[in-house]
């Protein structure tokens, strides 16, 4: 009975991929999207198929792949289903306005046909996030560092924290626009600022709340408080800093894209605003796809990394 | 020999931040000296100030008056001299086993030279093949025995331990309970042991303090002349324990009628 149902499971995906290109090619038209040269949206759905199918050939022969597919299997039924409803509502009924509604052909279609360009346009973000992302990471390691160890720097920091860190970003951007030289400073101070805030935070409350027991331990095996600072108080905040980083990395996106809206010509949400502003909507969801990727890639890679400097946590706290 | 602490009219008062509130007068002119290389246990009613004296003489609080000395030098910081496994086992949970016990010998910059000590010392407390686990990895006795083995690798000539068994059920308490005696012996070091349980006062001490209740100073110091090693259900235990639950009884008199009961 279990085996039936999970290779029900396993065939679900497949048969919601059918049932798309079914409609694809059945269902008649509404001939007011504009054709593309292939139909990139099937090509997307065979990615997909293959992808899956990759997975289940593993799992025969590994468990734990298997036991991944088999929880992911409807959740990617899910996806299909979504995109197969979306298709059949923008290509095949009139009920969505074609210019804010392109075909997810075209969205498809405009990505692999551009990716040279838009590939150009990623780089130019990343660099630029990056840039931001580790100055403000590491000056809001600092800062979160001094604020949670001295009550000297505490009594002046705390309160300009408090006042200037919970502004949105965006509301800085005229003033950094005109205290530094370049577009490209400003940007990068804007995004390091976002990620600063969260990591300052979640780096100094983190020390703070280190049981005192764990330094004085530190202390009676004859510790320096430098060490106790680099071997007691940061390993125990680890868990709370990574918060205050993740928090920084999302926040981090939005500044990006709020940047390059202003006075940027590349990026991508530089070629997001552009094409928005020229009516060109399979752009725009084009950028959007591409900026939710890559934010969920930055994501993951930050669970994994926190899954292997946090292995101590497991079993101590659930996140 | 090392490791001789005297303790000369030590008194600890807690200033209550409350100003309705009074202070607590923790200690009250506490005046013990433990000989070098002697195991000494304090026993005492609860809220006595048993591990705030532990506390003073491991350098993690100041005395409010007095002064203590260990081998004639006086005590005013914490320092690796000492040894202190706390009431709890209080493992750093980020590190391992091994890099628990090692932490001392690495925070003194003598890792590299003792190295060998800490495997020595994970087989001593019977940890071996959990070196790499985590502290979440270890029932209570063992993280009971890894911090103690921690306390021990840098070789301290004072080791305090805060009632380090509390918390373990009977069979692994008399194991421990001989683990500890056997490196008291081997090493040659100072012990100085809060517990509540008189037994266990009696079955490992040279001598047992017995602490008065709040403010609180040493009621009665009584040598323990049995020969070592000491059988635990021996009638002569008997004796020490009625005298020590008398003196005990003395401190409180409320637990009068419990006792009699
Ligand atoms: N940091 C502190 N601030 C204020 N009062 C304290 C502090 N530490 C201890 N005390 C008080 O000092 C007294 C002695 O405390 P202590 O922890 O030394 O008792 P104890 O003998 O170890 O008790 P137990 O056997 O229950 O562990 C208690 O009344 C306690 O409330
Ligand atoms: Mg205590």
């Amino acid at each position: 009975m279990k085996k039936i149902i999970t290779l029900i499971k396993l065939i679900l995906p497949f048969l919601a991929i059918v049932i798309s290109v079914l409609v694809y090619y059945g269902v008649n038209d509404n001939g007011k999207q504009k054709k593309t040269e292939h139909p990139y949206y099937l090509y997307v759905l065979a990615l997909i198929a293959i992808l899956v199918l990759i997975e289940i050939v593993i799992g025969v022969f590994n468990r734990k792949v298997l036991n991944k597919i088999i929880y992911k299997a409807q959740f990617v039924t899910g996806v299909v289903v979504f995109l197969t409803v979306l298709n059949y509502l923008t290509t095949k009924t009139e009920l969505l306005p074609t210019l804010y509604f392109p075909s997810l052909d075209r969205i498809f279609g405009l990505i692999v046909e551009n990716r040279c360009f838009l590939l150009k346009n990623v780089i130019d973000s990343l660099l630029l996030l990056s840039e931001g992302f580790i100055w403000g990471a590491l000056i809001g390691f600092l800062t979160g560092i001094a604020l949670g160890f001295s009550k000297k720097v505490g009594y002046w920091l705390t309160p300009i924290t408090k006042v200037i860190g919970p502004i949105p970003t965006t509301a800085w951007i005229p003033l950094a626009l005109t205290v530094f030289p370049t577009t490209k400073g400003a940007n990068v101070f804007l995004i390091a600022f976002a990620v600063w805030f969260p990591v300052t935070l979640m780096t100094s409350s983190g020390i703070q709340s280190v049981n005192n027991i764990n330094f004085e331990v530190a202390k009676t095996l004859g510790a320096s408080t430098f060490y106790q600072m680099l071997h007691v108080a940061i390993p125990a905040a680890m868990p709370s800093i990574f918060l205050g980083v993740f928090y920084g990395t999302v926040s981090s996106f939005a500044t990006l894209m709020a940047v390059e809206m202003n006075g940027n010509s590349s990026g991508i949400g530089w070629y997001i605003n552009w094409q928005k502003s020229v009516m060109m909507y399979d752009g725009v969801y084009a950028g959007l796809l591409i900026i939710a990727a890559l934010c969920s890639l930055l994501l993951t890679v930050l669970f994994k990394l926190r899954d292997k400097v946090l292995v101590w946590q497991k079993g101590v706290i659930k996140w | 020999m090392v490791g001789e602490i005297n303790i000369k009219h030590v008194s600890k008062t807690f200033k209550n931040v409350d100003p309705g509130q009074e202070d607590v007068v923790a200690l009250n002119g506490f005046t013990l000296d433990i000989p070098s290389g002697s195991f000494v246990s304090l026993i005492g009613p609860s809220g006595c100030g048993k591990s705030t004296l532990l506390r003073i003489i491991g350098g993690l609080d100041t005395p409010s008056e007095g002064e203590l000395f260990l081998d004639g030098k006086k005590i005013t910081k914490a320092g690796s001299d000492r040894g202190f496994a706390f009431q709890g086992s209080n493992l750093f949970p980020w590190l391992t086993v091994e890099k628990n016990i090692a932490f001392g010998l690495k925070a003194r910059h003598i890792y590299k030279a003792q190295k060998d000590d800490v495997a020595d010392y994970i087989k001593l407390v019977g940890l071996e093949g959990f070196e790499k686990s985590y502290p979440h990895q270890l029932s209570g006795g063992m993280q009971q025995r890894a911090s103690l083995a921690r306390a021990l690798v840098g070789h301290p000539s004072v080791l305090l331990l805060d009632e380090p068994l509390g918390a373990l059920d009977a069979f692994t308490r008399m194991n421990i309970q001989d683990e500890i005696l056997n490196i008291w012996k081997e090493h040659n070091m100072t012990m100085l042991m809060v517990t509540h349980d008189v037994d266990e006062a009696i079955y490992m001490s040279d001598k047992v303090v017995v602490m008065s209740a709040r403010p609180s100073k040493v009621e009665e110091v009584i040598d323990i002349d049995l020969p070592r090693p000491r059988a635990r259900s021996q009638d002569t235990f008997q004796k020490y324990r009625t005298k020590i639950l008398d003196i005990l009884n003395l401190g409180g008199k409320i637990n009068d009628i419990e006792y009699y009961l």
